[in-house]
């Protein structure tokens, strides 16, 4: 059990291109479920393998339980990995896989058959796949052996690397909830990557979104949600994502879709201080409410997608000719090519800063 | 292939020109495959035949066969065959001994310059050997290893570890990266890296590998001709010997010929499953 801290941490991998990391800080509390998420080449992968020690840092320092370890070997970190591929050695059994970095550390053969036998009915493996080389089992049972071999080693710090990306959708979504679980059953401090936000934001405790090698946000899931910091943050979570539009300001607010959306003083004076005469307004899908005749934003149903319990429409807006996606209740949705109108609430509208992507006051 | 023409249902000259198509690469296999077997059945029927019946045109394919030439053979070729074994099985144990570590220093954790270091092993296989002939020869003299197994053992050895190199470094680049992170963060050392996570995945490789460098110093005849004469000739060398100045020889050529190559055949049988997987690695994962 131990806390996690990445101070300053930074990675460069060629002096000319800007760090894959960038003064990273990060404060994971004990027993934490943290998720590093972003898009490829946001440096998540890598700041993980900072604190795997798989990667040199080149300025700032990661501390695990207060300890500085920047420079301690992987093996004394007292940390397992769950890789996304798993990394199974294909020669030996599952039991010896899930046992090896035991072996590793001298611990006797009955105490370590005891802690195999012990996370494989954590993971409900089967006894008689102990005895099995990985090539023989399934995908979804390799992924478990990978999680038991980090079982085992009862470390403080779990470190997993998009371990669900090489699952089915099915699969994914069953072994997503089972990890969560298991990880608050063990409360050990979990640093989880991924690139898909619903991971993201079913899984972690808190959610660290990067972007570029920086850290945008780190917050719960809601607040992520309900209160992004930027427009980044805003457009990555959330599926479908958020609706962002570039609009002309008015007096009162914003001009979309042949109205215009009041706006809070807060924002407006924010907006006047910085001399903008334009800004990104996001809207979530859900928060375009359909209304009759008496709507304010105008658009033209352009295609829709049936979900089932809900529909994703998809709407060219009057006056600009943009696009937005709206989200409609699946039973009986406007048809493409159909008129219709939008009611929004002045509280789920959000304005970020057209050039910097900062969120205006609010 | 089936599965696709179930599906697509070709109209009936298509699938007439595809399946002829079919015919026609299996009969240039054939043709090919037996065109290069023939001499080796050649020389095996010859081996067989009395000497009378060997060298005969139209050549003859009846005849009552006899063991007399591989009794000959067998009665002379004690020591070669000896010395051969001896400078094969030294020079490939010595072979892979020092190619796994530089294959390891070249491909898993890639020393500075290894692009260069890659080359420099290659390039002196770009260099005839009979360039090297007078030198090695005039080495070998001053310190008294002509006609020295330890000669071949060692000239057999350079011979084949640049190709081992190459060979067992592009086995490895097939393991993956994450296995050695794994085993790293597990607290295996280099040392057992090697042993328990490396070893175990390039080993059909390191199998076809060492098949390559057996049947290259097994078959070895110039070194040999030049730097021996009797106390370290091996089986080629038994096989030029078999000739006489005079009168016929093809039965007893063909016979030794066919001792010669028996081991290399027993050798490559036994490792032609991990030799096909060796070769084809990286093709499949």
């Amino acid at each position: 059990m131990a806390d996690v801290k990445y101070v300053q941490a930074t990675r460069v991998y060629a002096k000319d291109a800007p760090p894959a990391v960038d003064a990273l800080d990060l404060d994971i509390k004990d027993g934490e479920f943290m998720v590093l998420v972003g898009p490829s080449g946001s440096g998540k992968t890598t700041a993980l393998r900072m604190l795997a020690g798989l990667e040199p840092l080149d300025g700032g320092r990661v501390e695990i339980g207060d300890k500085d370890v920047t420079w301690v070997h992987p093996k004394d970190r007292d940390i397992a990995m769950v890789f996304q591929n798993y990394a199974l050695y294909p020669n030996k059994t599952v039991a010896e896989n899930m046992g090896f970095a035991l072996k590793m550390q001298h611990v006797p053969k009955d105490e370590r058959d005891r802690r195999v036998h012990e996370a494989a009915r954590l993971l409900d493996l089967d006894e008689q796949l102990l005895g099995r080389k990985p090539k023989a089992l399934s995908g979804g049972q390799r992924q478990r052996v990978a999680m038991g071999r980090a079982i085992v080693r009862e470390p403080r710090v779990f470190l997993m690397d998009e371990p669900l990306s090489n699952l089915d959708a099915k699969l994914r979504v069953q072994t997503r909830s089972q990890i969560a679980e298991l990880q608050r059953r063990l409360g050990i401090t979990t640093v989880y990557v991924t690139h898909d936000q619903v991971e993201a934001m079913t899984m972690g405790n808190r959610v660290a979104v990067l972007a570029g090698g920086k850290l945008q946000q780190c917050d719960t899931p809601r607040q992520l949600y309900d209160n992004p910091v930027n427009q980044f943050v805003a457009g990555f979570i959330g599926s479908p994502a958020m609706n962002l539009q570039t609009v002309p300001l008015t007096e009162e607010g914003a001009r979309l879709g042949g109205t215009v959306i009041p706006l809070p003083t807060a924002v407006r004076t924010a907006a006047s201080q910085a001399g903008l005469r334009e800004l990104v307004l996001g809207i979530r899908p859900e928060h375009l409410h359909l209304a009759d005749a008496t709507g304010e934003i105008k658009g033209e149903v352009m295609l829709v997608e049936e979900l089932g319990a809900d529909a994703l429409l998809h709407v060219r807006l009057a006056e600009s000719g943009n696009q937005v996606v709206a989200r409609a209740e699946g039973r009986k949705p406007p048809a493409p090519g159909q008129e219709v109108t939008f009611r929004v609430l002045p509280d789920d509208v959000f304005a970020f800063h057209p050039v910097t992507g900062a969120r205006l006051a609010g | 292939m089936t599965a696709i023409h179930a599906r697509t249902r070709p109209p009936g000259a298509q699938r007439l020109r595809e399946m002829s198509g079919h015919i026609g690469w299996g009969i240039v296999a054939w043709v090919v495959g037996i065109a290069f077997f023939l001499p080796v059945l050649w020389m095996v029927l010859t081996a067989f035949k009395p000497e009378s019946a060997a060298e005969t045109w139209p050549p003859k394919f009846t005849f009552s066969p006899t063991l007399a030439e591989f009794r000959l053979v067998f009665a002379g070729w004690g020591p070669f065959v000896t010395h051969s074994v001896i400078a094969t099985v030294v020079s490939t144990l010595l072979v892979l001994l020092l190619a796994v570590p530089a294959a390891y220093a070249l491909a898993i954790h890639p020393v500075k310059r290894w692009r260069d270091g890659l080359f420099f092993f290659i390039s002196t296989k770009m260099l005839p050997i009979v360039a090297a002939i007078g030198p090695l020869y005039v080495i070998a003299l001053k310190t008294h290893l002509l006609d020295s197994i330890w000669l071949l053992i060692i000239l057999y050895t350079a011979m084949n570890l640049p190709l081992a190199i190459w060979l067992i470094r592009s086995f490895m680049l097939e393991v993956p990266g994450e296995m050695l992170e794994a085993a790293e963060l597990d607290g295996a050392g280099r040392i057992r890296q090697m042993r328990e996570v490396i070893m175990p995945v390039i080993s059909p490789g390191l199998v076809s590998t060492a098949l390559i460098c057996v049947i290259f110093a097994w078959n070895e005849l110039f070194l040999a001709l030049n730097l021996t004469t009797t106390n370290a000739a091996t089986l080629p060398m038994f096989l030029i010997s078999s000739v006489p100045q005079e009168g016929l020889y093809i039965a007893h050529l063909s016979a030794a010929a066919t001792v010669a190559s028996v081991p290399v055949i027993i050798v490559g049988w036994i490792a032609q499953r991990s030799l096909v997987r060796g070769l084809s690695m990286g093709a499949i994962k």
